[in-house]
């Protein structure tokens, strides 16, 4: 085990290199003078701009400026926002829990529905429940979720008046941010109806971005579930009596959940990475939006160091479902 | 035994045309597909699509850019206030709604066109010479791809767009290059199982060069995964340049295209419903027969690849 995450460990250290060449380049490649774009001045005098230039080093070879760079981020310095002056990995975590509690949300959404759509489709395959689930699942996979969104917010919110529009709280609650999450901070506060109000904000943005997951989960569990259903084992389990909801539930669903929680992992790490669209449609302040923020409001420094943080939460998150992967299923634990 | 002095009966020249084994594969493969009755719901959508787009200039009522003064944002026919000869509305300065559907029929298979071939190259390239070669090459050019997938693909096409500059071919250049990993990963694993096969090594034998083996004995050997990820690639093409037409920085206006229409009266649709509506409900259409399609394709085609 030890050296399957080694092995693993060593191949991110390349991508991760690949991944700071392109944050290093990034502002380099823009049209337009790359001291003023990282500085965010329009119009210097030639003193300013020769102090600058100097600040960020354009003055020696790019080869230099490159590890230059690289030596500042292992010491954690990914740079300073233009727009909000402060170091953007302060930013970044500032952010992150918010991301975080919405991925969370419409992941366990996603898993609630997905795996028991699943399942009974595959049980009563080519049911009218298999065929309705899984046409609704390609919908789902088809569907465009920045629309999704705005259909939603039409239904619910202007029309029907049951949901907020966009946001994480009531403009009258405030209190402390404790742990970044706004469901814990709310109950932490012990202010009537801060909760309620953070969850129903927390609705539709969670539906919006759980619906893709959840058709993948959906699609996958049944594909998952018909293959072993198929198995001898599970022949011979039926054979010696045992009741179906036993063998579905533990004999059939254990084997066939294996590739499911790789797929559950694989989505989280992308929903961590920012859900762009839908924060940007709820106006949810995670980490999509800031990207979208700064790259709309050429804050270079903070999509530079955004780029780097994003990548890497994808590839923790990618490393932790590999470890998970390693652990469920015995043949990759003793094959490594 | 004066049958030995019969000359053997001369053998039909063998049929140096590879048609009738591949009709007969076409054969089955549609034998196969027609089973599944949504594929071929799709199938019939996206043919009407062609058909919409290429006679658009036909069948719309009105130009895409065509602006009625009088009429600004004029609810469907059916509904209070509508007037028939603008069947689905106008927008909000004044263009019929039905008519830039129409035309964004055409943006829209344009770039699922564009991007698929232009990923689907760029992609098969890159997986072949990985995969054929190995060692190094295969280090070097999988590692790329690895950078590439490590961001998520919408973000990875934005940061592109802002080098690029905002235009729908940048757009599609953008999201053909966040799209050509799956391409490459999949070629490369085609050809690592193709290149052990006793087929290739007799190529090799018989003094076939690199290129050789590469694009004539093996590429045809792995077509049928691609084709499916192709399929696949052409519906997620078109919802991300949507989405980047929907953010801005895909195509612009007056472009009919059907993200950008949503962006460009996303201030009415709060309002006017059937603004946000219609060419959302377009997208949606268009990528999930391409997706029903693709489903067929895949079971059809490579039994191997499950549905997931």
């Amino acid at each position: 085990m030890f050296r399957f995450l080694l092995s693993r460990l060593a191949l991110i250290v390349p991508t991760f290199f690949g991944i700071t060449v392109i944050a290093f380049l990034f502002p380099r490649l823009l049209k337009g003078d790359p001291v003023l774009l990282l500085s965010g001045e329009r119009g210097v005098s030639p003193e300013r701009y020769a102090m600058l230039n100097e600040q960020f080093g354009f003055d020696r070879p790019l080869i230099v400026q490159y590890f230059d760079y690289v030596w500042h981020l292992l010491g954690g310095d990914f740079g300073t926002s233009i727009a909000t002056k402060s170091p953007v990995l302060h930013d970044f975590f500032a952010l992150f829990p918010a991301t975080v509690e919405l991925s969370l949300f419409a992941v366990t959404f996603a898993v609630i529905i997905g795996i028991p759509a699943g399942i009974i489709a595959a049980v009563k395959r080519g049911s009218l429940f298999d065929q309705g689930a899984m046409g609704i699942a390609l919908a789902g996979y088809s569907m465009p979720i920045f629309w999704w969104g705005l259909l939603l917010i039409v239904i619910f919110s202007t029309t029907l008046g049951w949901t907020p529009i966009d946001g994480r709280i009531g403009l009258r609650y405030f209190f402390d941010s404790v742990t970044g999450f706004m469901t814990i901070d709310a109950l932490i506060s012990g202010q009537r109806g801060a909760f309620s109000s953070a969850v129903s904000h927390l609705i539709l943005p969670t539906i919006v971005l759980g619906t893709i997951p959840l058709a993948v989960i959906a699609r996958q569990t049944r594909s998952a579930m018909l293959e072993v259903l198929s198995e001898d084992y599970i022949r011979t389990a039926r054979a010696k009596g045992l009741p179906p909801r036993r063998v579905i539930g533990v004999h059939a669903l254990r084997n066939a959940l294996i590739p499911v929680v790789t797929t559950i992992g694989l989505q989280t790490g992308l929903l961590l990475a920012g859900a762009i669209l839908t924060e940007h449609i709820f106006s949810w302040p995670g980490i999509g939006k800031w990207m979208l923020d700064s790259l709309s409001q050429r804050d270079y420094p903070a999509v530079q160091g955004g780029l780097i943080l994003i990548a890497l939460v994808v590839m923790v998150v990618n490393i932790i479902v590999d470890v998970l992967y390693g652990l469920i299923n015995p043949a990759i634990r003793y094959r490594s | 035994m004066t049958d030995a002095t019969v000359p053997p009966a001369p053998t039909p020249p063998r049929a140096r045309s590879p048609w009738p084994a591949r009709r007969k594969a076409i054969g089955e493969f549609w034998f196969t597909f027609r089973q599944n009755r949504g594929a071929v719901i799709g199938l019939v959508v996206f043919a009407l699509l062609i058909l919409i787009a290429v006679f658009a200039p036909l069948i719309a009522p009105f130009g895409f850019d065509q602006i009625f003064y009088d009429h600004f944002r004029t609810p469907p026919a059916w509904q209070e206030g509508g007037v028939p000869q603008f069947l689905l509305g106008t927008d909000g300065i004044g263009r019929d709604v039905l008519s830039r559907l129409i035309y964004g029929a055409r943006y829209s298979l344009l770039i699922g066109v564009v991007v698929v071939v232009l990923s689907l190259l760029g992609g098969v390239l890159l997986g072949l010479v990985a995969g054929y070669f190995g060692g190094k090459t295969d280090i070097v050019i999988m590692r790329v791809m690895d950078v590439i997938l490590s961001f998520p693909s919408i973000l990875l096409a934005l940061v592109l767009v802002a080098i690029l500059g905002p235009s729908l071919m940048n757009a599609m250049i953008a999201v053909a290059v966040v799209l050509q990993p799956h391409f490459a990963r999949l070629a490369r694993a085609a050809v690592r199982v193709e290149k052990s096969r006793d087929y290739v090594t007799s190529a090799q034998v018989a003094g076939a060069s690199h290129l050789r083996q590469m694009f004539v004995t093996i590429l045809p050997n792995i077509f049928a995964p691609l084709i499916v990820q192709a399929t696949l690639s052409f519906s997620t093409a078109v919802l991300e340049a949507a989405a980047l037409g929907f953010l801005g920085v895909g195509a612009q206006p007056p472009t009919p295209e059907w993200g950008a229409m949503l962006a460009a009266d996303r201030e009415f649709i709060l309002t006017d419903w059937w603004l946000a509506t219609f060419p959302g409900l377009a997208i949606l259409i268009t990528v999930f027969a391409v997706n029903l399609v693709g489903d067929g394709l895949r079971d059809a085609l490579d039994p191997r690849l499950k549905r997931s």
